[in-house]
């Protein structure tokens, strides 16, 4: 196991130094960083000053290697629009969207379970239509809309929540995590169905029900623990994907998270938080999928021993 | 084991062979799925030939007619409402159509050229250029798509051709990885072995061998994608890092008409709507698509829908 781990965490360790290396590129591919830190207004002198204090007149392998030194030391600098340090800004907001993923993602899996292995159960049935249509629906319904559709009828035509805001009771949290909630759930019951339909027709299932087990016990004692593979696979690009969710929601919704905060940092050109930001959402991207894969290993043996040695 | 031929998804392909029906019967016995079509045929009519019908009716304004709703004694272009500056939203429905097109289309045949010539030349070869494109791909997954649209359009300038671009490199991982599964499973088949007993170089049994058995699951994928692709494009221009004004996209129209939520609802429910109609077409057909494509399911069409039995559903590698 502990091998299994090692071996996964430096293969994908890659993608992440892809990344970082990237957000570095980006900022010099436009030509002079200096543009896209200081404001259009910023004097001669005082761009000179600054790209000698910022080290933009070393050479590219030089600004690299702080740059690394920097990020290694989680320091991105100060914020253009607040001043306060960047790490700071993003560890703040990070908890929300954390929160907001989080419970998502919960909701979404226990309810893509139980809908899908039941839609599954008889496959073509009038339930098994049903559960297709509305979840390839809800797959297909562009986030930001179905956000605002909910503000419209259960925000300005009902009033019984809240249009946007993160202060009040429980009721604050309906109208964001629903939004987030449609795309994985729908896509997720999709999953669960084609798997729980292959698993139900497995030899095991049938001795199962020749034996007289309930069909409660059939899809939840036996098919389900083998159906669950790919269900985990996917749930994993999901939540990858929450982040997309998360601007949006966060956006409409107004909360202080971090998919607002880099659109607020793109929008004002606050080149130092988004740089935090989207490495810090690359790092738990990073563990995400590490995380997805012990699991991997952990429900099927067969993951953990095809890993060479 | 059936032969494979392939595929001809617009109907177009010469007289059907006896063990197959014809793709407009498979498609009739599925009433979704032509629904589906004819939605999607619809929509692309309109993005086509929309602009010569309407002219410039989706920039002109009329203060006069502000925010009207939608009603029948308007004449065509008030049928459905207006918006603030009185431009009809009709209209408008029909420019943003094409904008949208315009940007989804391109960026879908790029990923699914790119990836998945990629795809079958990795998988076939297998060895080191198989481990490094699928890192490449890893890499590219791994990350959100939205953000990396994000953060690049922020360094370049938001534009209709960034759009495609970005989107486009964006998925290729998806047709890449599909394409790769294909090839690397045909390319120790006989036919393939046998090909290359001939001295049939790698490039040729690709076209000619390989290609025509992955065909079906590409455009399938490449259907669903588009999907994906319209969602993404139409959430940034929502955003506002899109489409920008004066052109039209459907996410932007309901950007636009967010602030009138309370006073006209028309303005943003319309493009959602549009939206919605054809992601979930593109959905149906692709799920068609896949029972239809592949020999094995292929008789499931034929039957009335309560004896098809148990279809698979979305493939992992679908699923953005």
């Amino acid at each position: 196991m502990v091998h299994f781990l090692r071996k996964r965490i430096i293969s994908s360790a890659v993608p992440l130094f892809c990344v970082v290396l990237g957000v570095f590129f980006l900022a010099r591919m436009t030509g002079n960083p200096v543009d896209l830190y200081l404001p259009l207004s910023a004097t001669a002198e005082q761009r000179a000053e600054f790209s000698a204090a910022q080290g933009f007149d070393l050479s590219i392998p030089a600004q690299l290697w702080n740059y690394l030194a920097d990020a290694a030391r989680l320091d991105f600098g100060t914020s253009l629009r607040t001043g306060q340090p960047a790490t700071e800004m993003v560890l703040d907001a990070f908890p929300v969207t954390l929160q907001l993923a989080g419970v998502t993602m919960l909701l979404a899996i226990t309810g893509a379970l139980l809908v899908g292995s039941l839609a599954a159960y008889r496959p073509n049935s009038l339930a098994d239509r049903f559960a297709s249509l509305l979840s390839m629906t809800a797959a297909s319904i562009p986030d930001f809309w179905f956000a605002v559709m909910g503000v419209l009828v259960f925000g300005v035509s009902l009033g019984w929540l809240p249009t946007s805001g993160t202060l009040g009771g429980p009721e604050i949290w309906v109208l964001p995590i629903a939004t987030l909630l449609i795309r994985p759930f729908g896509v997720l019951v999709q999953v669960v169905r084609g798997s729980m339909v292959s698993a139900l027709s497995a030899p095991y299932v049938k001795i199962a029900r020749s034996k007289g087990a309930t069909p409660l016990r059939v899809i939840f004692g036996h098919a389900l623990r083998n159906a669950v593979t790919p269900v985990l696979t996917v749930a994993g690009d999901l939540t990858v994907g929450l982040v997309n969710g998360a601007v949006i929601v966060e956006t409409i919704f107004g909360w202080p998270g971090i998919g607002k905060l880099m659109i607020d940092s793109i929008l004002q050109r606050d080149f130092a938080v988004l740089q935090a930001a989207v490495l810090l959402t690359a790092v738990t991207i990073f563990a995400l999928n590490i995380l997805v894969d012990v699991c991997h290993a952990l429900t099927d043996p067969r993951v953990r021993q095809a890993v060479p040695a | 084991m059936t032969r494979e031929e392939p595929a001809g998804a617009d109907g177009t392909s010469p007289a059907p062979a006896r063990h197959r029906p014809s793709w407009w019967r498979m498609l009739g016995r599925d009433r979704a799925a032509s629904a589906a079509a004819v939605v999607l045929a619809v929509t692309t009519l309109v993005a086509l030939f929309g602009r010569l019908v309407i002219g410039d009716r989706a920039q002109r304004q009329d203060l006069d007619a502000s925010l009207r709703p939608p009603s029948l004694g308007e004449g065509v272009y008030g049928l459905l409402g207006t918006d603030v500056l009185g431009r009809s939203v009709l209209a408008r429905l029909v420019d943003a159509a094409a904008t949208t097109l315009s940007v989804a289309v391109p960026a879908v045949l790029c990923s699914l050229l790119i990836g998945s010539a990629l795809g079958l030349w990795a998988g076939y070869h297998g060895g080191r250029r198989e481990s490094v494109a699928m890192r490449v791909a890893d890499v590219i997954l791994s990350f959100p798509s939205l953000l990396v649209a994000v953060v690049v359009l922020y360094v370049f300038s938001p534009s209709a051709l960034n759009l495609v671009l970005i989107l486009a490199v964006a998925r290729i991982p998806v047709y890449l990885r599909t394409a790769r599964a294909e090839a690397a499973e045909l390319r120790s088949r006989l036919f393939v072995d046998a090909a290359r007993t001939f001295g049939t170089p790698g490039r040729e049994i690709i076209r000619r061998h390989i290609l025509p058995i992955a065909l079906p699951t590409l455009l399938t994928v490449a259907t669903l994608d588009f999907c994906f692709v319209m969602l993404t494009e139409s959430s940034l221009s929502f955003l506002g890092i899109g489409i920008q004004p004066p052109d039209v996209s459907w996410g932007l129209m309901v950007a636009q008409g967010r602030q009138y939520l309370q006073t006209a609802w028309w303005i943003t429910v319309l493009p959602g709507l549009a939206i919605v109609l054809t992601t979930v077409s593109a959905t149906v057909l692709a799920a068609w698509a896949r029972i239809a494509t592949d020999p094995a399911q292929r008789w499931r069409l034929t039957l009335p829908v309560k004896r098809r039995g148990a279809s698979a559903a979305v493939p992992p590698e679908m699923i953005p």
